[in-house]
C-alpha cells in the first residue's frame, strides 16, 4: 500500500506544442482521480495552480525545443527529474513545427512577422533527446490516453514499460481493414509507421499519415528502422506520385524523425536534380 | 510562481510568471505607479510555430490534418474553418446529412471543451481551490459528473473522427467515412444521461458567487437564421459598439490585427476597439436559436440576458453544453446514412474565407489556392487573439478597485478574469502572419 508520504511526485511540463498530449492526461476520466491517489501531482499548470518546485520522480514533457529559452529550461527540468519522459511527437521528434527545419529561418521570420525583432525562435524545432538524456519516449500526435495509463501503471508497479514498435500494418490487418495502399491504390504510411493509434486512418477509409513516427525492428545485432525508401519508391512507381508528392508524405507530423527525414531529403534532391 | 517587486513605496510591479489552468503558456505583467495602473500586459510567450508559413506549398487536401495541430483542445474548429473555406472556393454542395454529422462533430468538441473548462479549469476559482482534484476530495460527485460529461464529448469525436484529439476523418467535401445508424445510436444512452447532467451543471453554475463586475462589452459571434451557430452564418456585432452584421468575406475590412512586442499573438480590434468572442457573445447574440429545453432550463434559473459579466461565461458555457447535448441527441435520432460520405468536386484557383465557432469563439481562415490545389498563402485568426485586448481592458477596469490589496491577491484576481475567457494560448500563437503589403 502506497502511503501519502511515499507517493512519487509527478510533473508535467510544456514547451512548443498544441496541448493535445497533456489533454490525454486530463481525459483519463475517473482514472485521473485514481492517479491523484497514486502519485502526488506536484507540477501540472494546465490542471492546477498549485505549482511545486522539484525534484520530481516522474516528469512528463510535452513539446519540442523551439525557442532559445527552452534549452536552459530543459536542462533545469532534467536536473530536477528522476524519470524524464517525452509525451508525443513534438517532444519525441520535434513535431509538426519541425517543418520549418532546413528553411532559411531569417527569411522565414521576416516573411511571417510584422516585427521580426520581437520574435525569438531557434532555427530548428528539435526533440528533447537532442538536448538532454531522455529515459522513455511516448510517440504519437497525439499520444493515446491508454499509453499514459499503461506507462504510469507499469512504472508505479515497478515494471519496465514496453510498447510495440512494429509497423501499423500488423494492427490494421488484425482489425481486417481493406488495405488502403494495395486495394485502394492510395498512399498510406502504415507499412513504415509505428503502431499505437489503433489503425484509425485505415478504419476511417484513408491512408495513414505517420502520427506515431517511424516503426522500428529489433534484431539481435541491433535496431533498424522500417524501410521508408522502399515505400517511397512504391508511391512513385506503382501509385505514380510526383517527387514532390512523395516527399510531402514523409514531411508531415514527424518530419524530423531520422527515417522520414532521410527519405524526404532523398526525394527533395531528386526533385531538385530534375530541374537542373 | 508569482513575483512581486517594490520600487519605492509608491510603485509596484506584479508579475505572474506562469498562468495556471489555461491552455498554453502565458504570463501577466502589471505596473502600478502612484496608485495608477500604468500598464497591464498579458504576455503570450508560447513559442510561435509558424503554421501559416508551412501551409504554403502544401496541397489543399493536407490542410485539415496540419491545422488541427494548432490546438489539441479545439482541432475540429480548425479543420472545419479550413474545409468550409475550401468548399466555398470549389463550390461544393454538402449533403444535408453530412452537414448534420459535422454539427454533431462540433457538438462533441464543444461538450469536451466546455466540460473541461467548467469543471477542471474555472470552477476551482469560484470555490477558492487550486484544482478540480481538490474539489474531488470534498465533492467527488461534482467532479465525476464533469469528467463523465467530457467523456461523452470525446466519444462523439472518436465515433466520427477515429480519436478525440486530432480526428482523422474530416476532408474537403465531407468525411472519409461516415458511421452507420447503429454505431451512432450507441451514443444515445450516455447522451440521455448527459442531458440530465448538463441541466444539473447549468443549475450548479448559477449558484456560484459572481463578483459584481458588469462591463460595456462589444460582442461578436456568428449568427445564422435557423440555428445556434457552429459552422455557418454571418458575423454579428452587438453591445457597446452597436448592432452590425457582416459577411464573413468582409471580416478583414472590419477586424484588424496588430503585432505588439509583449505578445507572440496578434491583437485584433473591431473598428479600433476591443471586443469579445466566445460563449458569452454567442449566447447574447443567439439566445433565440436555443432549443426549447435549453431555453426553459435557462429561464428557470431566473438569470436574464444579455450577460455582461465575464464571470457568467461559465453559465453561458453550461447553457451551450446543454444545447450541444440536445442537438446531438436530435441529430442521432433523425440520422440517415448519406448516399456518399463526401461530395465530388473540381479544384479551382482563387481565394476563400470561412469562419466557424470554436468553443472559445470565432475562428477565421483565409486561403489562396492555385489551379493545382496548392496553398499559396494562409491567414488564421483564432479566438484568443481576438479576446486578448479585451482581457487586458477587463483587468484595467478591475485593478483600481483592488490595487491596495496584497500583491498575491491582485495577481489571483487578475488570473481569475483571464480564466473567464478560457484562453487558448497554444492557438493564439499561430496566427502571426500579416499581409505582406501592410508590413512594408
Amino acid at each position: 500500500m502506497i502511503t501519502q508520504k511515499q507517493r512519487p511526485r509527478l510533473a508535467v511540463f510544456k514547451l512548443a506544442s498544441c496541448d493535445g498530449c497533456q489533454l490525454s492526461i486530463l481525459s483519463l476520466e475517473e482514472d485521473l482521480l485514481l492517479l491523484d491517489q497514486a502519485v502526488d501531482i506536484a507540477y501540472f499548470p494546465e490542471a492546477s495552480s498549485r505549482m511545486e518546485d522539484g525534484p520530481y520522480d516522474i516528469t512528463l514533457v510535452e513539446g519540442s525545443i523551439s525557442a532559445p529559452e527552452h534549452i536552459e529550461q530543459i536542462k533545469n527540468i532534467r536536473a530536477q527529474s528522476g524519470l524524464l519522459v517525452t509525451i508525443g511527437a513534438c517532444a519525441t521528434a520535434g513535431g509538426i513545427q519541425a517543418l520549418r527545419n532546413g528553411a532559411d529561418v531569417a527569411d522565414y521570420v521576416a516573411m511571417v512577422y510584422a516585427h521580426p525583432e520581437y520574435i525569438q525562435t531557434l532555427k530548428d524545432s528539435t526533440p528533447i533527446s537532442e538536448h538532454v538524456k531522455v529515459d522513455f519516449e511516448l510517440w504519437g500526435c497525439p499520444i493515446d490516453k491508454e499509453q499514459v495509463r499503461h506507462f504510469l501503471s507499469d512504472v508505479l508497479a515497478g515494471v519496465e514499460p514496453r510498447f510495440p514498435e512494429h509497423s501499423l500494418c500488423m494492427e490494421c490487418k488484425r482489425q481486417e481493414h481493406l488495405c488502403v495502399l494495395v486495394a485502394k491504390g492510395e498512399p498510406c504510411l502504415g507499412p513504415v509507421t509505428r503502431t499505437g493509434c489503433g489503425a484509425i486512418c485505415p478504419a476511417m477509409g484513408r491512408g495513414c499519415y505517420g502520427c506515431f513516427g517511424p516503426a522500428e525492428v529489433s534484431f539481435p545485432a541491433g535496431r533498424e528502422h522500417a524501410n521508408t525508401d522502399a515505400l517511397a519508391s512504391r508511391f512513385s512507381e506503382a501509385l505514380h506520385l510526383s517527387n514532390d508528392e512523395v516527399l510531402r508524405r514523409f514531411k508531415g507530423i514527424n518530419s524530423h524523425a531520422s527515417a522520414f527525414k532521410e527519405t524526404a531529403e532523398k526525394w527533395q534532391k531528386m526533385e531538385e536534380n530534375k530541374h537542373e | 510562481m508569482n513575483e512581486m517587486s517594490s520600487q519605492g513605496h509608491e510603485s509596484k510591479t506584479i508579475r505572474v510568471n506562469m498562468l495556471a489552468r489555461v491552455e498554453g503558456e502565458g504570463a501577466l505583467h502589471i505596473d502600478i505607479k502612484d496608485g495608477d495602473i500604468k500598464n497591464v500586459q498579458l504576455n503570450i510567450f508560447e513559442p510561435p510555430r509558424f503554421f501559416e508559413a508551412f501551409l504554403e506549398g502544401r496541397h489543399y487536401s493536407e490542410v485539415s490534418d496540419i491545422v488541427a495541430r494548432i490546438c489539441g483542445i479545439c482541432p475540429v474548429a480548425y479543420q472545419m474553418s479550413a474545409v468550409h473555406a475550401l468548399e466555398k472556393l470549389f463550390e461544393i454542395n454538402i449533403d444535408p446529412q453530412v452537414r448534420k454529422l459535422r454539427r454533431l462533430l462540433y457538438c462533441g468538441e464543444w461538450i469536451e471543451s466546455h466540460a473541461l473548462h467548467i469543471y477542471m479549469l474555472q470552477a476551482p476559482d469560484f470555490l477558492g481551490l487550486h484544482d478540480a482534484l481538490e474539489l474531488a476530495k470534498s465533492n467527488p460527485d461534482i467532479v465525476k459528473r464533469g469528467l463523465r460529461l467530457k467523456k461523452i464529448g470525446d466519444e462523439i469525436l472518436k465515433t466520427l473522427g477515429g480519436r478525440a484529439v486530432h480526428p482523422v476523418s474530416v476532408r474537403v467535401g465531407g468525411f472519409s467515412k461516415v458511421p452507420s445508424k447503429k454505431v451512432l445510436n450507441g451514443l444515445l444512452e450516455e447522451l440521455k444521461w448527459a442531458r440530465e447532467a448538463a441541466i444539473e451543471t447549468l443549475q450548479w453554475t448559477t449558484t456560484l458567487d459572481f463578483p459584481d463586475f458588469e462591463l460595456p462589452y462589444t460582442f461578436v459571434a456568428l449568427s445564422h437564421q435557423d440555428e445556434y451557430p457552429f459552422n455557418e452564418g454571418e458575423i454579428a456585432v452587438s453591445g457597446a459598439a452597436g448592432k452590425a452584421q457582416y459577411a464573413v468575406s468582409d471580416f478583414e475590412q472590419h477586424f484588424k490585427e496588430s503585432h505588439v512586442q509583449h505578445s507572440h499573438a496578434l491583437h485584433c480590434l473591431y473598428h479600433d476597439q476591443p471586443y469579445l468572442v466566445g460563449p458569452l457573445a454567442r449566447l447574447n447574440i443567439n439566445a433565440d436559436k436555443l432549443s426549447a429545453n435549453t431555453k426553459k432550463t435557462l429561464d428557470d434559473t431566473g438569470l436574464s440576458l444579455p450577460f455582461t459579466n465575464p464571470f457568467k461565461g461559465i453559465v453561458a458555457r453550461a447553457v451551450e453544453l446543454l444545447e450541444c447535448v440536445e442537438e446531438a441527441i436530435s441529430i442521432i435520432e433523425d440520422y440517415e446514412v448519406p448516399a456518399s460520405p463526401y461530395a465530388e468536386y473540381e479544384v479551382k484557383a482563387g481565394e476563400c474565407m470561412a469562419a466557424t465557432e470554436a468553443p472559445r469563439g470565432l475562428l477565421y481562415h483565409h486561403y489562396k489556392v492555385n489551379a493545382e490545389g496548392m496553398i499559396e498563402s494562409a491567414k488564421i485568426v483564432p479566438p484568443t487573439s481576438q479576446n486578448q485586448t479585451r482581457m487586458e481592458a477587463d483587468m484595467s477596469v478591475l485593478l483600481p478597485s483592488i490595487q491596495h490589496q496584497d500583491e498575491s491577491e491582485i495577481a489571483f484576481a487578475c488570473e481569475k478574469v483571464i480564466r473567464c475567457y478560457d484562453p487558448c494560448i497554444s492557438c493564439a500563437t499561430h496566427f502571426l502572419k500579416l499581409d505582406i503589403n501592410r508590413s512594408s
